[in-house]
Parts: structure tokens; C-alpha cells; sequence
């Protein structure tokens, strides 16, 4: 193999890899944008892990194969679930308000937000930045090797330090996510009592039974045709915003509060038509 | 590759990250966004690597992400806390040290 062949291989592998950087600044930064827009916190997080893996793959080209996995597995893999969970249990059906609280924020940072990228491109332009060194080993079989070389040895205090951080923050989010028990548990015949006490000892209905769909958030239809709003989870109540089913009934049809489809009044009108 | 080229995608992610802290009021869709810009900074250093031709660049890299995912994991704590406490996640919200 000759020299002309390793330039021509090296340029083929240059477009092929600039032709990647294209595609994928393109990707991440339509998702960034996105993820700015987005009024859904889920869709914002979505929008995150597309950025994410697509940075990755720019890894993986600029020749970082070790922080490429470590962005997939850590990034992508534990803190974008960590804030997926967060998010199912602060509510997913939480949006932003379209009010402005501060006066001329939204003015104010699109200013601020061209200074900076004026700013920021300034400097880029001004400093030397120069082509990318040679292919080496290190940057492709010997990655992990020259990695770890160097932290275990010029990077060694940091690297002991961020174990300290790591214990540090693990602590700190258990003691933070911590609730103190205050009242005694209920037992069981605490338990017993308060549903014997209350006006349903029975079980209550389950969604969607005589409904006609089963999903979750779907009342259940009594036998007079009202929906029973104790068929359903208020928590999923709730995070539906009030719409439950897909066909919210008209308020006059709901009985209030109780659903438990004892409704008098209709029922007596309805007989007063059967009777003749 | 370039570096060039890395050093601006990462320029544009870092504003863009910044535009989100500035404009979203959901705590959560916030601390998304300083991981964004977070990552843009590490793109930075992946492109500096390659153009010094060493691997202290990746090496920072590598600890900037450690260090953000302690980061997340106290602030989604401290984010739990605040919405068990006051029922909401958006930043606006949480004004008791306003005065």
C-alpha cells in the first residue's frame, strides 16, 4: 500500500465522517431547539436523549469510543431515566404557562441569547483551532487503555475526589428523598374499621367493567347507565386533568361526588315514564 | 472531522441549553437543559482531544459527566422535596426566599 493509497483511504474516511458530523448536528440541533419549544416535559425529555445519542455517534467519529458508551450508558441509560421517573412522579400532565411572569423575559433572553452566541462565536473564530491530529491508536483500539493510563496516574487525585462526590451526592439524595414516618402505620384492623365505617365495605368497581373500553382512566358505566367515578384511580384522575374517558359525560348526567349511581331523581322520573 | 466544526455545534447547543434555562419555568425541562449545555461543553473538549492529539481533553470529558450525574441526582432529590412540599414543579413557584 502506498502513500497515495493511505491519503486517498484517509480522505475517503474524512467525507465519510464529515458527511456523519453534517447529519448529525443537524439532527441534534433541530432537537435542542425542540426540546426548547416543547410545552410537554416527556417530550422535552425525548427530545434530550435524541441529542444525547446523537452526540454519542459525534463521539464515536471524533474518536472517543470509551466516552461514546459511557454517554449511551450513563447520559442516556441512568440520567435520562432518573428524569423520566422524576417526571412520572411530579406529573406529566404539568405544563408551562404561557404567562409571563417577569416582564420582557422572553425579549430579554432572546437578547441575551444572540449576545452570547455572538459572543461565543467570537471566540471560536479568534482562537487557533487547528485540524484534527492523526488517527492514532489512541483514538480507536487504545482509547481505553490511554484513558485510563492517564486518570490513574495525572488524573488520579480528581479521580478520587469525584468517588468522594459520588458518595457525597448518593447520600445527600437519600436524605432528600427521605420522609420521616410522623403518624403510627395503620394495622390492619385500623384498616378494617375505617372501610367498615365508611359507605363502601364492598370492593369498588374496577374501570372501565360494562364501559366500552377497559383502559384505566375510563369510568365504569352502572347499571343505569351513569359513569361511577369510584371506578377510578383518582391519582389517574387527576393526571388526566379532570377528562376522564374519552367521552367526558355532560356534568347533569354525573351524579356529584358520590357516583355510586344512586340517583333518585332520575330513576323516579324514568319509572314515572315507564308506569303508563 | 474537524474540530472546527465540533467547537460550533457545541457553541449552538450551549445557547440553545441557555435559552431553555432562561425561558422554561418547569424545574424539571430546566435541569434538562443545563445537561444540554453540559454536553455541549464536552463536545468541546472531545474536538480539543483530537486536535492536541492527546486524551486529557476525553478525560475532562469523562469527569464532567460524573460530576453531572451526582449533579441530577441531588437536584431531582431537592426537586421531589420542593413538589412534595409545595405541590409543583415550576420555578416560579418557589418564592419564599424572593424577599
Amino acid at each position: 500500500m502506498t502513500a497515495g493509497h493511505l491519503l486517498a483511504a484517509s480522505q475517503a474516511s474524512s467525507t465519510g465522517s464529515s458527511v456523519t458530523f453534517w447529519i448529525l448536528a443537524v439532527i441534534s440541533g433541530v432537537a435542542g431547539i425542540g426540546m426548547v419549544l416543547a410545552r410537554k416535559a416527556v417530550y422535552c425529555a425525548v427530545l434530550l436523549a435524541v441529542v444525547m445519542l446523537s452526540l454519542a455517534i459525534l463521539y464515536a467519529v471524533a474518536g472517543a469510543p470509551f466516552l461514546a458508551f459511557v454517554q449511551i450508558i450513563v447520559y442516556t441509560g441512568a440520567v435520562l431515566m432518573l428524569f423520566l421517573f422524576v417526571l412520572m412522579i411530579v406529573g406529566v400532565s404539568a405544563r408551562d404557562s404561557l404567562r409571563e411572569n417577569i416582564p420582557g423575559q422572553r425579549l430579554g433572553t432572546a437578547v441575551a441569547a444572540i449576545a452570547l452566541f455572538v459572543l461565543l462565536l467570537l471566540v471560536v473564530g479568534h482562537a487557533a483551532i487547528g485540524p484534527a491530529g492523526p488517527a492514532t491508536a489512541r483514538y480507536g483500539t487504545l482509547n481505553v487503555q490511554g484513558l485510563a493510563q492517564l486518570i490513574f496516574t495525572r488524573y488520579v487525585f480528581p479521580f478520587e475526589a469525584t468517588a468522594a462526590l459520588l458518595i457525597t451526592a448518593a447520600l445527600g439524595a437519600m436524605v432528600l428523598a427521605h420522609r420521616e414516618r410522623l403518624t403510627p402505620r395503620p394495622s390492619q384492623r385500623d384498616l378494617s374499621r375505617e372501610r367498615v365505617a365508611s359507605e363502601h365495605p364492598t370492593p369498588l368497581p374496577g374501570p372501565g367493567v360494562f364501559a366500552r373500553h377497559n383502559a384505566v382512566d375510563f369510568p365504569a358505566l352502572l347499571p343505569d347507565g351513569t359513569p361511577s367515578q369510584l371506578s377510578v384511580n383518582p391519582v389517574i384522575a387527576r393526571a388526566s386533568g379532570g377528562r376522564l374517558g374519552h367521552e367526558p359525560p355532560s356534568p347533569g348526567q354525573l351524579p356529584p361526588g358520590n357516583g355510586t349511581g344512586a340517583d333518585p331523581g332520575g330513576a323516579e322520573t324514568e319509572r314515572e315514564e315507564a308506569r303508563p | 472531522m474537524s474540530p472546527a466544526n465540533f467547537v460550533g455545534l457545541a457553541v449552538v447547543l450551549f445557547v440553545i441549553g441557555a435559552v431553555g434555562v432562561l425561558v422554561r419555568r418547569n424545574a424539571l425541562v430546566i435541569f434538562m437543559c443545563v445537561e444540554l449545555m453540559l454536553n455541549a461543553v464536552n463536545l468541546a473538549f472531545v474536538g480539543f482531544a483530537r486536535m492536541h492529539g492527546n486524551l486529557d481533553g476525553q478525560v475532562i470529558a469523562f469527569f464532567v459527566m460524573v460530576v453531572a450525574a451526582a449533579e441530577v441526582v441531588v437536584g431531582l432529590a431537592i426537586l421531589m422535596t420542593i413538589f412534595r412540599t409545595r405541590r409543583s414543579a415550576s420555578v416560579d413557584d418557589a418564592n419564599l426566599l424572593k424577599y
